[in-house]
């Protein structure tokens, strides 16, 4: 028995300093290098002219990629999950391909496709259109490594809740969209929610694929995380450092979001335990 | 006048053939069960109805109209789902109330048709209440008057009281029959129950491996059973390889037959069997013994074959080890893909005499 509690707080007592190594250090290293050159620095290497520009690139390229993909997320996950057809599991597996892939490889895709080697090359040239090394191509890299987040969110959810809902609403004369709008959405809303905070976490950090496309140019294709790597090979470690606290504030709120949207998710469960059980008695 | 027609329907679902030629026709105002074993198509002839599902091939007709190429909006039909499918999100109100605001009905004309099936349903107090919040029975319940909110003139069911504790069951049973005969709809349920069949449906198609194996007034199918199918899926059935073993019975080719339990007649002594004619009698061995409620349920031991039968509770009871007496009334024989009802030669020649 003394060894069984020696052995818990063993064990306790080294997940316990991992957690702290692994996370809670690094957290208060950004924190404490950010600010190691006094709060005036900090808050100049913040509102510094590339800096700002390269936030509202982020947040733009976030809440585009956000917003494509919730549309895309809902609309396959319905697909996946409300309708039978050929090819339906190789679907599946395709949606989760920029999981698998690594997204330096998913840029070189893009530069390939839409850069000057690319047989496109001539027609985007003739309507003036400049995909890389430019926002479009940062957003398509976003759009695309945060391609499976929602739909992977929706499709257990809507699996386990089955067809019978829609075909109800169906065999009731209303039509697709309303269907979604009155049945499906309300049902899903919180493995929504979750799937467009998890997206979101994501598109804001993203750095590999961005960094292959966007060609570093300074206040024009430089995102949060490429301006921190910029700086960082400057030797400029406390701006660095500085922008970088801005990320770790963002993904905080993500976290908290997430949290909130989880237990609201649990609670509303709950209830609806709660009156079943009222309705059992 | 026939509500509805299908017309040589068949489906597959890859390999497995759901709906093989299936045709058949409903009068307006019937009641009808659609029995059979699980994965004999039944529900996917319910959802093709319905539009569901789409058959490979054949034919629907729903009052003369034909509706293999409208969405299930649009033919005029309630569907009610084995789960219910209520919308959990919604109150009571708003889920009977759906059909209807999907019409696009007034305000006052929606709130005046809820009420009204609310009433019907006796829920009134309960409108503004959330599914979880109610019993299976009240449930369901909600989901008939949700499905009769548009004015259907077909109401399909689908295993309507899967989902319900046995008392309960046999009250919305009734309940059931009662709302639909009243409000004169036509209606199909689709049940694995024949007890439930029999008791609620005006008549019943009996499905079995996609196909339609016969149709008809309960009674009609529980007497005379014409394939070998409906024979030992109806009624408790004991089958039996040669029936030509047991007396009365001897002058035919042997032959595989069913005998029910209610065409049993056994006696703990000689005289308390019909015809105490040691001919026409046989003698068995009990093997064992079942309270069933109303009844015993006796297993007999016949010249090596296992009977069932049943004795009143007031008569002599019978132990495991018992010579018993037993007469066999009649029994169905196969012919083929054909049955024939056999009466036992005794009782023939007593009618020859009269």
């Amino acid at each position: 028995m003394r060894e069984s509690i020696w052995l818990k707080r063993t064990l306790i007592f080294l997940a316990a300093s991992f957690l702290f190594v692994m996370l809670i250090m690094p957290l208060i290293l950004v924190a404490k290098e950010a600010l190691s050159k006094g709060v005036d620095f900090y808050f100049a290497a913040l509102t510094d002219e590339f800096a700002l520009k390269a936030l509202w690139l982020t947040i733009e390229a976030t809440i585009l990629a956000v917003a494509l993909n919730t549309i895309f997320g809902l609309a396959s996950a319905w697909l996946l999950t409300k309708f039978d057809f050929c090819g339906k599991t190789f679907l599946g597996s395709l949606i989760d391909l920029p999981f698998a892939i690594s997204p330096v490889v998913a840029g070189l895709f893009f530069i390939m496709l839409f850069g000057r080697m690319s047989p496109l090359y001539p027609l985007l040239q003739e309507y003036n259109l400049a995909i890389v090394f430019a926002v479009p191509g940062i957003i398509l890299a976003t759009v695309f490594v945060t391609f499976p987040f929602i739909t992977r969110e929706l499709v257990p959810v809507m699996e386990s809740q089955g067809r019978s809902e829609e075909e109800a609403a169906a065999t009731m004369g209303a039509n697709g969209w309303t269907i979604f709008r009155r049945v499906t959405l309300p049902n899903i809303k919180w493995a929504l929610g979750y799937g467009i905070v998890l997206c979101s976490a994501r598109a804001l950090g993203e750095f590999g694929a961005v960094s292959v496309v966007s060609g570093h140019i300074r206040g024009k294709t430089n995102t949060l995380p490429l301006h921190i790597e910029i700086l960082y090979n400057e030797y400029n470690f406390t701006a660095a450092f500085a922008v970088a606290s801005v990320l770790v504030l963002l993904a905080i709120i993500i976290l908290i979001l997430r949290n909130l949207i989880e237990n609201a998710g649990k609670a509303s469960l709950q209830v609806s335990n709660l009156k079943a059980g009222v309705a059992n008695d | 006048m026939i509500e509805v027609e299908v017309k040589n329907i068949n489906k597959h679902f890859g390999n497995f053939k759901a709906s093989d030629n299936v045709s058949f026709a409903i009068e307006r105002g019937k009641l009808i069960g659609l029995l059979g074993p699980s994965g004999s198509g039944k529900t996917t002839i319910l959802r093709m109805i319905a539009g569901l599902e789409t058959p490979d091939s054949g034919e629907i007709f729903i009052g003369g109209r034909k509706v293999n190429d409208l969405p299930p909006g649009e033919r005029g039909i309630g569907f009610l789902f084995q789960s219910y499918a209520l919308f959990k999100h919604m109150t009571v109100f708003d889920n009977i109330a759906f059909g209807l605001t999907v019409q696009k009905k007034s305000d006052s004309e929606i709130k005046s048709r809820v009420e009204e099936l609310a009433e019907l349903i006796g829920l009134k107090d309960f409108t503004s209440r959330y599914p979880l919040q109610l019993s299976g029975g009240q449930r369901q319940r909600v989901a008939f008057a949700r499905a009769l909110a548009p004015n259907p003139e077909l109401l399909l069911l689908d295993e309507p009281f899967a989902a319900i504790d046995a008392k309960v069951r046999q009250e919305l049973r009734g309940w059931l029959k009662q709302t639909i005969h009243k409000l004169g709809i036509t209606a199909i349920f689709v049940t694995h129950d024949q007890d439930e069949a029999v008791e609620v449906a005006d008549e019943i198609i009996i499905t079995n491996r996609g196909r339609v194996e016969q149709s008809g007034a309960p009674i009609e199918i529980y007497q005379s059973p014409k394939t070998p199918f409906v024979a030992k899926f109806i009624g408790e059935s004991v089958q039996v390889p040669d029936y030509t073993i047991f007396k009365g019975f001897d002058e035919y080719e042997p032959r595989e037959g069913i005998l029910r339990p209610e065409f049993l007649e056994i006696g703990a002594t000689i005289d308390e069997m019909p015809q105490p004619m040691p001919v026409t009698t046989e003698r068995g061995i009990v093997r064992g013994t079942y309270f069933r409620g109303s009844v015993i349920q006796v297993d007999v031991e016949i010249k090596g074959q296992l009977l069932k039968g049943f004795r009143g509770l007031e008569q002599v009871p019978l132990h495991e080890g018992d010579e018993a007496f037993v007469f066999i009334h009649k029994i169905y024989g196969f012919d083929g893909d054909k049955t024939q009802v056999i009466e036992n030669a005794a009782k023939r020649k007593e009618s020859v005499f009269i």
